[in-house]
């Protein structure tokens, strides 16, 4: 039980130890010197050197991965050479915003997708099971670039029930604050609501083929109890890794959506450090975001552990 | 002899068969998923001899809306008077290039990767699975933006990226497959045989590997075409005056509310091609994926 847990631990804290080597091999991967990519083509000699002995790329990459991972490890990701805003800093400051658009959208698709695919299910390839097949292949193939400029035109321009663009701090309300981030939510969930749906429908219509949801309807029991106590529970397992593994389709949306919607969130502060060319600020915030979602699929991978009993059996065995 | 066989034959043609033919449905979905992709391809390969006016030069006055007449004109013009039909022609070009060619190269590497790792084992099963594991720890628009940070935006990059964005995807699905094939018996026979390792993996393992993984590559395509147009998108794709759809979006929509046809039209191309690569996608996945049979 304790040994394939801690092996599972072990072994994404060696795949974060290389991404974020990875992370910092980057500054090294530009042509020329970081330093004259922050400078700009017009920089002085003189200017590149004292800028690179500043962001410590005179020396070899070694030392400079461990001097980036010690200072990172107590909390300093280092100070933009922009804005000169401490890069930890700034990612605190607009964590906020992009989870909550992320667990909304996260919640949203869940919710969404589980009453679909529990109406798919009760009647394979019946009327209403290939309506919501049809609604939801389309659906997956409307990334959040398209659904975001269709959601303002339609919702917020010509019905005009929720603002254009910009975000209201949950201290101020929060009925204009979940009003301005409903829209951007939407636009990141359509994919995933098309992809959960796909994986909990073939996994309920398995389920509902098993013996044991025959004997509890032979028992008397009426179909909405099997199918949500019964059927629901052992079927959305596969869902929970799915939804690990898509919040990495997530976080990149919410790029996609902050930029369109003007929402101060992490996914602006990369996209706009990457147009004034702030290395340093892109350098922390890719390795922030790949740490937690490998934090986050591990999480989901011992959960799913912890959960199923059979698999728990099968790890004591 | 002879005449009683063939009587049995002439019966059996006769008679109803004993398993009930396999019903193939051909869904209109499909067939028409399949004639927009015949479309746009055509379009894209034919189009400097279309009698299109340059996608670069203005053609009338910019934000007209749909017309007939010219053909020029007849998706509209955009913000700078040039034809969105042209546009979205030549964008075709860009979004299919980048995504047959890194679809296809991150086939290549990651299938060898990973029928590699899953025949072999040991130590370099576990660097690859390594690798693949540290590769999909980026979110994939996460990875990128981080190098579109430092390299200058381009054809060449773009691909480079892209496929770095699905060597780990074919990894993981070769290195399955292969796992799973490799304890069959033929190969085992193969093997006491006295064939090699190189020709196990080549002519008993890959040919049955390659269809179920040559399945996903629509369904790759759709993605790193979405990839490419998020990426045009947020200005840090393909740079301009060369068209790309996600581009193409973009410049639209500041003026959505007066013009929605300069973002609806690019919106739906994308679309439709998403859509019915993910359509055949499906289609070849049902067909050739023995695990989703089982």
């Amino acid at each position: 039980m304790v040994l394939p847990v801690l092996s599972r631990i072990g072994r994404s804290l060696l795949v974060v130890l290389l991404v974020t080597m990875a992370v910092v091999l980057l500054m090294s991967l530009a042509p020329g010197s970081a330093a004259e990519v922050i400078l700009g083509e017009a920089a002085t000699p003189e200017a590149v050197a004292a800028l690179n002995a500043k962001l410590g790329l005179d020396q070899p990459l070694w030392a400079q991965y461990l001097n980036w991972l010690g200072d990172a490890v107590r909390g300093d990701l280092g100070e933009s050479p922009v804005t000169g805003q401490p890069v930890t800093e700034a990612i605190v400051e607009r964590l906020p915003v992009t989870l909550q658009l992320a667990v909304m959208a996260l919640l949203l698709a869940l919710v969404v997708s589980v009453l679909l695919a529990v109406a798919s299910a009760v009647r394979p390839n019946s009327l209403v099971d290939r309506a919501i097949n049809a609604v939801s292949s389309v659906f997956l193939s409307v990334p959040a670039f398209i659904a975001g400029p269709l959601l303002i035109y339609v919702f917020a321009l010509q019905l005009g029930w929720f603002p254009v663009t910009g975000w209201s701090r949950l201290s101020d309300g929060i009925g204009p604050n979940l009003l301005g981030a409903l829209l951007p939510a939407i636009a990141i969930a359509l994919t995933e609501i098309a992809a959960f749906h796909r994986v909990l429908r073939a996994d309920l219509i398995g389920t509902l083929r098993e013996d044991f949801v025959g004997a509890a309807r032979a028992k008397g029991m009426s179909g909405a109890y099997v199918m949500l106590r019964h059927a629901l529970r052992p079927s959305s397992f596969s869902l929970v890794t799915l939804a690990g593994i898509n919040l990495g389709r997530l976080i990149g949306g919410t790029v996609i959506v902050e930029s369109l919607f003007a929402l101060p969130g992490l996914g602006q502060l990369l996209a706009t450090s990457i147009v004034t060319r702030d290395v340093v600020t892109v350098q922390g915030v890719v390795a922030f975001i790949a740490v937690v979602y490998v934090g986050v699929n591990t999480a989901v991978d011992l959960s799913y552990r912890l959960i199923d009993p059979r698999i728990r059996k099968v790890a004591t065995a | 002899m002879t005449t009683q066989s063939h009587a049995v034959a002439g019966v059996a043609a006769q008679a109803e068969p004993a398993v009930p033919r396999v019903r193939r449905t051909r869904s209109i979905l499909v067939a028409l998923a399949y004639g927009w992709l015949f479309t746009v391809i055509a379009v894209a390969l034919l189009a400097d001899v279309l009698p299109l006016t340059s996608y670069a030069t203005p053609v009338g006055f910019p934000r007209q809306g749909p017309q007939w007449g010219s053909l020029d004109l007849l998706l509209g013009t955009d913000t700078q008077g040039r034809s969105i039909l042209a546009r979205c022609i030549h964008g075709a070009r860009v979004s299919l290039v980048v995504g047959a060619v890194a679809g296809l190269l991150g086939f290549v590497i990651g299938t060898t990767l990973g029928m590699l790792g899953g025949y072999l084992g040991g130590r370099f099963d576990s660097l690859v699975r390594l690798i693949a594991d540290t590769m999909l720890a980026f979110p994939p628009l996460i990875l990128l933006l981080a190098l579109s940070s430092i390299l200058t935006p381009s054809v060449r990059t773009l691909l480079v990226g892209l496929t770095l964005l699905v060597v780990p995807t074919f990894t993981r699905l070769a290195r399955a497959n292969t796992l799973a094939w490799s304890a069959r018996e033929f190969v085992l026979a193969a093997r006491n045989m006295g064939a090699g390792h190189r020709r196990i993996l080549l002519k008993e393992i890959l040919p049955n590997v390659l269809p179920a993984l040559g399945a996903y590559l629509p369904i790759v395509m759709a993605a790193l075409i979405v990839a490419e147009g998020s990426l045009s998108f947020l200005g840090l794709g393909i740079p301009p005056p060369t068209p790309s759809w996600g581009g193409m979006i973009s410049d639209g929509k500041d003026a959505i509310a007066d013009f929605p046809h300069l973002v609806f039209i690019p919106a739906l191309v994308i679309f439709l091609t998403v859509f019915s690569l993910n359509q055949a996608g499906d289609h070849l996945r049902q067909r050739f994926d023995r695990t989703l049979h089982d």
